[in-house]
């Protein structure tokens, strides 16, 4: 099964290179969606093996997929599915000349984050995260608007000196290592209970690389960055940088947790955690209340999910089966959304919530999915996020953190009103005459617009898998419990 | 022979490297301060081969080639090519020179502490120097707040990078050669992209001062 820990890198970047030279004709527009399907299948492959008792690794323990990294590949494959497929539509609508490097990006943008996952080195993962800024950052400014080149230039700025402070942390883990004869960087070896690792140093390494994953993972007070690049960015690059990029930079924060809860106890994270997670959920509200633009009023509700990942990460164990299975109904929710949101943009030419009114009697073909990924998204069942947060909140109660959850709640409570609010009165509504622009004249009392404006299979799919996904105890439930028990969670 | 010299070599390299990150607080033209950073790249490159001649390691004086080519040469040469092409090259940063160098001075100060605290079971050699690489990280970060231009931002954002790697030498001996790769393309990278992006700065605002990016807020 080892060769499974190829596909995931290799081929994207194959196809990565197809796509530049192959240009913009139709089959290499396949590339992103090939790439994605690759993530996906070898991810379904070692989950596979990892429930067989097997570990796949490779290059003397480089690679390595247990069962925390099988996951992840596989959230990062299917939600890289969603984005990339439900986004063809969109794609092919500007293909413009830049169409060929915008698909080998994207392209090499999954294949970054495959290795962030895989590796067994945090080193290699650093530099895997930091390639996923280095790959988004074109794909951010790709409009080459005004607004474009200012989100892009922040999100560089901001994700490399972030992704800086982490590398400062993990040099400070890498000395923390020599007491032991031979340092390392490797997972495996530093989440070893047994290792005489300087506490102080593990200490001030673990602050730091938790700080500065947190500003990729758009955890507040970092957060700044983030509502600019995900609006700015075209729809199916928000869909997998809010979808999955933040999942991998907390896959990371979980990681680095492994080490300093072993050396120095779970206290001192847990505050930092909670801190940020707070701070997220609050940010995201206040400004959830008075949004304006549906692509920023996403990227906020990814603030708002982040944060309260985080909180799970903070209480530990009993959370994060929970928490990783949060990664998934957010990502494929919150790339649906954004695919949804880009082909709204599109057919009403205005990302702002005043302009797109009535969509329900409208354009039923978008406003559908869209009110039922809404739904999955504020947290009604049967959608997966629910029991996420439900898992979350019972199990922050079972751990003496009531006061900590108690907040997040209230917190939750009204930023599910404000996005019920802002949902409502983009597609509830009978149409006034005139007033949409963008739209043909006399179309608003034309026939409602019933084409979904793209792929409608990669959409019912993601929604699909979502709603029962939290149903299925074999093995979704044996492989969240295995991964968060590669986490420390073994009870 | 060596072993005499070895604690004043190092005291020399990281020296050169407090000094030339002091420096750059303290100047405002931008070609000035990218000739500072290359100096301040041949002196972390030659601070790379003196751990790597006490070790005794050939892995390590490849890194320092390495560190040398990228730090001293590849990275200043796109960063000079950036800035001829801009029409203004002075920096009216937020601080002025004095305020800027007494900050330095306490930043230093204050990584001392710090590092006093981290590595009190460090006796080596080379571990006492190690706050001079967190000084240059703070004073990276320094940089990046107190300037507005995007070529002077680059420039705190690659002290700040020469910090962290002035820690990870001096500390560990450096992190693995793959790593050191790795970690040195990814910087190269992002410099190309921000230069890019820098260009087309210049070519939509007509120059490069990043204060004017304020259109997107809540």
């Amino acid at each position: 099964m080892n060769f499974a820990l190829w596909i995931p890198l290799a081929v994207p970047v194959t196809l990565a290179v197809l796509s530049l030279t192959g240009g913009a004709r139709p089959p290499g527009r396949l590339g992103p969606v090939a790439s994605s399907a690759a993530v996906l299948l070898s991810g379904l492959l070692l989950v596979g093996a990892v429930l067989a008792g097997d570990i796949p690794s490779l290059g003397g323990g480089l690679l390595r997929a247990d069962a925390l990294s099988a996951y992840m590949l596989t959230v990062v494959g299917a939600v890289g599915l969603v984005s990339t497929w439900g986004g063809l539509g969109h794609a092919a609508a500007a293909p413009g000349r830049f169409a060929g490097s915008y698909d080998a990006l994207i392209s090499v943008f999954l294949a970054a984050m495959s290795l962030a996952v895989l590796a067994d080195n945090i080193g290699l993962m650093w530099a895997a995260v930091e390639a996923t800024t280095i790959t988004t950052a074109f794909l951010v400014g790709h409009h080459r608007t005004r607004s474009s080149l200012e989100a892009a230039w922040k999100y560089v700025i901001l994700g490399s000196v972030g992704v800086a402070i982490a590398l400062l942390g993990i040099v400070l883990i890498y000395a923390a290592s020599r007491g032991t004869g031979e340092p390392t960087l490797s997972w495996l070896v530093l989440s070893r209970t047994d290792l005489p690792l300087d506490p102080a140093l593990i200490r001030a390494g673990g602050a730091l690389a938790v700080l500065g994953f947190a500003t990729k993972a758009g955890l507040a007070p970092m957060h700044s960055w983030l509502p600019d690049a995900h609006s700015q960015a075209p729809a199916p690059v928000s869909g997998l940088m809010s979808g999955v990029l933040l999942a991998v930079a907390l896959y990371a924060i979980l990681r680095i947790q492994t080490i300093t809860d072993a050396v120095i106890g779970p206290d001192f994270l847990r505050v930092m955690l909670s801190i940020g997670g707070l701070l997220s959920l609050f940010v995201a509200a206040t400004l959830l209340i008075r949004q304006r633009d549906f692509k920023r009023m996403l990227a906020y509700s990814s603030i708002e999910h982040m944060g309260m990942m985080a909180v799970g990460a903070a209480i530990g164990p009993a959370a994060l089966p929970a928490v990783l299975l949060y990664m998934l109904g957010h990502g494929l929710t919150k790339a649906t959304l954004f695919v949804i949101s880009g082909r709204i943009l599109e057919v009403e030419g205005s990302p702002r919530i005043d302009d797109v009114r009535a969509l329900l009697v409208r354009r039923p073909g978008l406003a559908v999915p869209w009110l039922i990924a809404m739904a999955a998204l504020v947290g009604f069942p049967p959608f997966s996020i629910f029991f996420s947060e439900v898992g979350i909140i019972v199990a922050g109660f079972g751990a003496g953190m009531g006061v900590v959850v108690g907040i997040a709640l209230v917190l939750l409570l009204v930023i599910f009103a404000a996005l019920t609010r802002l949902t409502v009165a983009m597609t509830v509504g009978a149409p006034t005459v005139g007033a949409p622009t963008g739209t043909a004249p006399g179309s608003v009392r034309a026939a409602p617009d019933r084409s979904a404006h793209g792929p409608r299979l990669p959409l019912i799919l993601a929604l699909g898998t979502t709603a029962v996904v939290a149903f299925i105890a074999e093995p979704v439930g044996t492989l969240l419990a295995r991964a968060a028990a590669v986490l420390g969670g073994a009870q | 022979m060596f072993d005499t010299v070895y604690p004043q070599l190092i005291g020399l390299c990281t020296g050169a490297l407090l000094l030339t990150s002091a420096l750059l607080v303290w100047r405002h033209s931008l070609l000035a301060s990218i000739r500072l950073l290359s100096v301040q790249g041949f002196a972390l490159a030659a601070l790379v081969a003196v751990i790597g001649l006490e070790e005794g390691e050939a892995e390590v004086i490849i890194v320092s080639v390495l560190v040398l080519l990228v730090k001293g040469m590849a990275l200043p040469w796109v960063l000079a090519h950036e800035t001829r092409a801009t029409t203004r090259t002075d920096e009216a940063p937020r601080l002025n020179p004095t305020a800027g160098l007494l900050t330095v001075a306490l930043l230093t100060i204050l990584s001392y502490v710090v590092a006093s605290r981290l590595l009190s079971g460090d006796t080596s050699i080379s571990a006492h120097a190690a706050p001079i690489g967190l000084a240059m990280v703070l004073i990276g970060f320094l940089l990046l707040v107190t300037r507005r231009q995007a070529g002077s931002q680059l420039i705190g954002f690659l002290v700040l990078d020469n910090g962290i790697a002035t820690v990870a030498f001096l500390t560990s001996g450096g992190v693995p050669l793959f790593l050191e790769l790795g970690i040195s393309l990814d910087v190269l990278l992002v410099v190309v992209i921000l230069y890019v992006f820098a260009g087309r700065m210049r070519n939509k605002f007509g120059n490069t001062d990043i204060d004017q990016l304020r259109k997107l807020h809540d």
